[in-house]
């Protein structure tokens, strides 16, 4: 059983996506930026255009670090999973298979003025 | 005629036995598992509850001479403390935001437990471990009132106490006190015995505890140093109790070894994350500071911890399975839980501040593997965005921790520089977590853990994203309770009357 009880339990998951107004929650990171205490969350339009994701609340929140400047998101390295991912910028995250509560991340080797990475 | 008898005083040890085992008795129309339905289905075997030793042998009409007395010992000292200005003995009102994360998130924990020995005193058949509970969760309500009471005086002056429970309920940085004792509350008595009893209360109390009085009395807080002694002999009984329960448990039947194992790996790893909350009050919150953060894990983890685990070794009993990544984030915890409180401090019911630079020096001297290589780069980073007049707020709110409901602020535990990132799916879900400990303890409970109610999501579950309706939900007010420590209330008026206090302007 999933859980230690006296009769089988059935729990209900706070976060369902039915509970974000048609939004979705979407966690990013910026490999070796640890300006940026934790993963970056965003609440997103399903439809959201991944390129506009990028343009517009992801370029906003990395800002402040001193390589935002020089980042080039056409080369950046994704993550999806933990695992390697091409998204493609004209397509909607649905389309890109992000879904609620993933995380996306992005490693762009080089580019580390904060933190020397060995 | 009537002849006088003198009464026969009972001696100590029948009294004992009047008053607490004399109390029990065999039910007759009802069977014990009606009476008692909680105790055997998390799988401890109990062949005698009469085996359960009671080492104080405090009986309840001693119980209540004992703490009349400190009640009013303590109740004097804070009349003083108020009516002679205490507050203006601090040594910097930055010490205010150490006690304003205690006050909504550890205060309130007391009174969880309370809530909790209450139930586990009721669901325990032994009449030894019933006294026993039954005493410690009036400790524990009476711990609450009493850091309330301490604290409340501070309320009149200082921005930040006003609302408490609400920011215990609601607010990101306290959910993870929060977590922890509804955790327990909603496990089994045995568990909850381990979760409370036997971790907080013998493996760590003294990592909270000692740093946190010894805090207060470095930086001149009366009120809460007399809380501190108040509580201390109580203490020293729930230290007892818990490690009597953990071999009581050990002893009875060779079968609840691993389950109790797996409790202590579960329950040292969730109260090391409480800890996140204890070692960044004690870096960068106390303006004398006592010891560094990772002073106090020598002493207290490593070798009063480390003693614990060999004594139990007899009973099979192996150190927690988290206890190496502990040890590997010790030097880097309080840092990166710091920066977080900094970069989310509009969300925050106290205050934080870049560390001047004396402070960081001395952060260099006390971390000399880390600090300066990884963590006074960003603090000098932040330092240069205030100087252009464009503050560091992050924005991004945190992913929080599927488990233990902090921010995912920690780093691998072989990699500094890289951010922990681990996620699971269950019944098509995904899940984050902050590391292996917390997605471990998922994992052997999910349908537990998918119910948290995290708070970061829930500005936008509930208010759309709504910044401002979302800090008047929190009772938080925008502009004074929250922020940099640099240009606030808080600093203002302490300086002023303080200088009132103690020259002629």
């Amino acid at each position: 059983m999933a859980v230690t009880a006296l009769k089988e339990y059935i729990g209900v998951p706070r976060d369902s996506i039915e509970h974000f107004g048609g939004k979705q929650i979407v966690y990013a990171s910026w490999d070796h930026h640890l300006l940026f205490a934790s993963s970056l969350m965003m609440c997103l339009p399903i439809d959201m255009p991944f390129g506009e994701m990028v343009d517009g609340p992801l370029s906003a929140l990395v800002a402040p670090d001193p390589d935002s400047a020089a980042l080039d998101w056409k080369k950046v390295e994704w993550m999806k999973d933990n695992k390697p991912f091409t998204p493609d910028f004209s397509k909607s995250l649905a389309e890109n298979r992000i879904g609620h509560k993933d995380q996306i991340r992005f490693h762009t080797p080089g580019l580390n003025s904060l933190l020397k990475v060995a | 005629m009537d002849m006088k008898v003198a009464k026969k005083k009972l001696g100590m040890k029948e009294r004992y036995r009047a008053l607490t085992r004399d109390l029990g008795w065999e039910p007759s129309y009802q069977s014990k598992d009606a009476l008692f339905p909680y105790v055997k289905y998390e799988g401890i075997k109990v062949h005698d509850w009469d085996k359960w030793e009671d080492p104080f042998r405090l009986t309840m009409d001693a119980y209540w001479k004992y703490q009349a007395e400190k009640e009013r010992k303590f109740y004097a000292i804070i009349d003083a403390h108020a009516q002679n200005n205490g507050h203006l003995n601090l040594t910097d009102a930055r010490y205010l935001s150490a006690l304003k994360i205690f006050l909504q998130a550890i205060s309130p924990g007391e009174y969880a437990a309370h809530k909790g020995f209450s139930r586990a005193g009721r669901e325990f058949p032994g009449v030894g471990t019933q006294v026993a509970c039954q005493m410690q969760a009036i400790d524990e309500i009476r711990h609450a009132q009493t850091q309330i009471h301490a604290m409340s005086n501070y309320n009149r002056y200082y921005d930040g106490f006003h609302a408490f429970a609400d920011a215990r309920d609601r607010i990101w940085y306290t959910s993870v006190a929060r977590s922890f004792f509804d955790d327990a509350m909603s496990a089994g008595p045995f568990e909850f015995m381990i979760a409370i009893g036997f971790s907080f209360e013998y493996v760590l109390t003294n990592l909270l505890f000692v740093p946190f009085m010894s805090g207060a009395a470095y930086n001149g807080d009366m009120a809460t140093v007399t809380f501190g002694f108040s509580a201390q002999s109580d203490e020293a009984r729930h230290m007892t109790l818990g490690l009597e329960c953990i071999k009581f448990m050990l002893e009875q039947d060779p079968d609840n070894l691993p389950i109790v194992q797996a409790w202590i790996d579960k329950w040292f790893w969730r109260g090391f994350r409480v800890l996140g909350l204890v070692s960044t009050m004690m870096d960068y919150m106390l303006p004398k500071r006592v010891m560094s953060w990772r002073e106090a894990w020598e002493i207290y983890g490593v070798e009063n911890g480390g003693a614990l685990f060999r004594d139990l070794a007899r009973y099979g009993i192996r150190p927690p399975k988290g206890w190496d990544d502990a040890e590997k984030a010790i030097d880097h915890m309080s840092h990166q839980f710091m920066l977080g409180l900094y970069q989310w401090s509009f969300g925050t019911s106290l205050h934080s501040w870049i560390p001047p630079e004396e402070d960081m020096d001395w952060l260099s001297a006390k971390y000399p593997t880390t600090f300066d290589k990884y963590y006074r780069p960003r603090w000098e980073h932040i330092k240069k965005l205030k100087a252009a007049g464009t503050p560091f707020k992050n924005f991004g709110l945190a992913r929080l921790c599927q488990c233990c409901q902090l921010p995912s602020v920690f780093t691998e535990p072989d990699d500094p520089t890289m951010a922990c990132h681990r996620e699971t799916v269950y019944k098509g879900e995904k899940y984050q977590f902050c590391s292996d400990g917390c997605k471990d303890i998922f994992e052997h409970e999910p349908e537990k853990y998918i119910q948290a109610w995290l708070p970061m999501p829930a500005l936008f579950r509930e208010f759309g994203g709504d910044v401002p309706a979302w800090m008047d939900w929190v009772s938080l007010r925008d502009g004074s309770d929250n922020g940099d420590y640099d240009g606030s209330r808080d600093q203002k008026h302490f300086n002023e009357w303080r200088n009132l206090a103690t020259s002629n302007r």
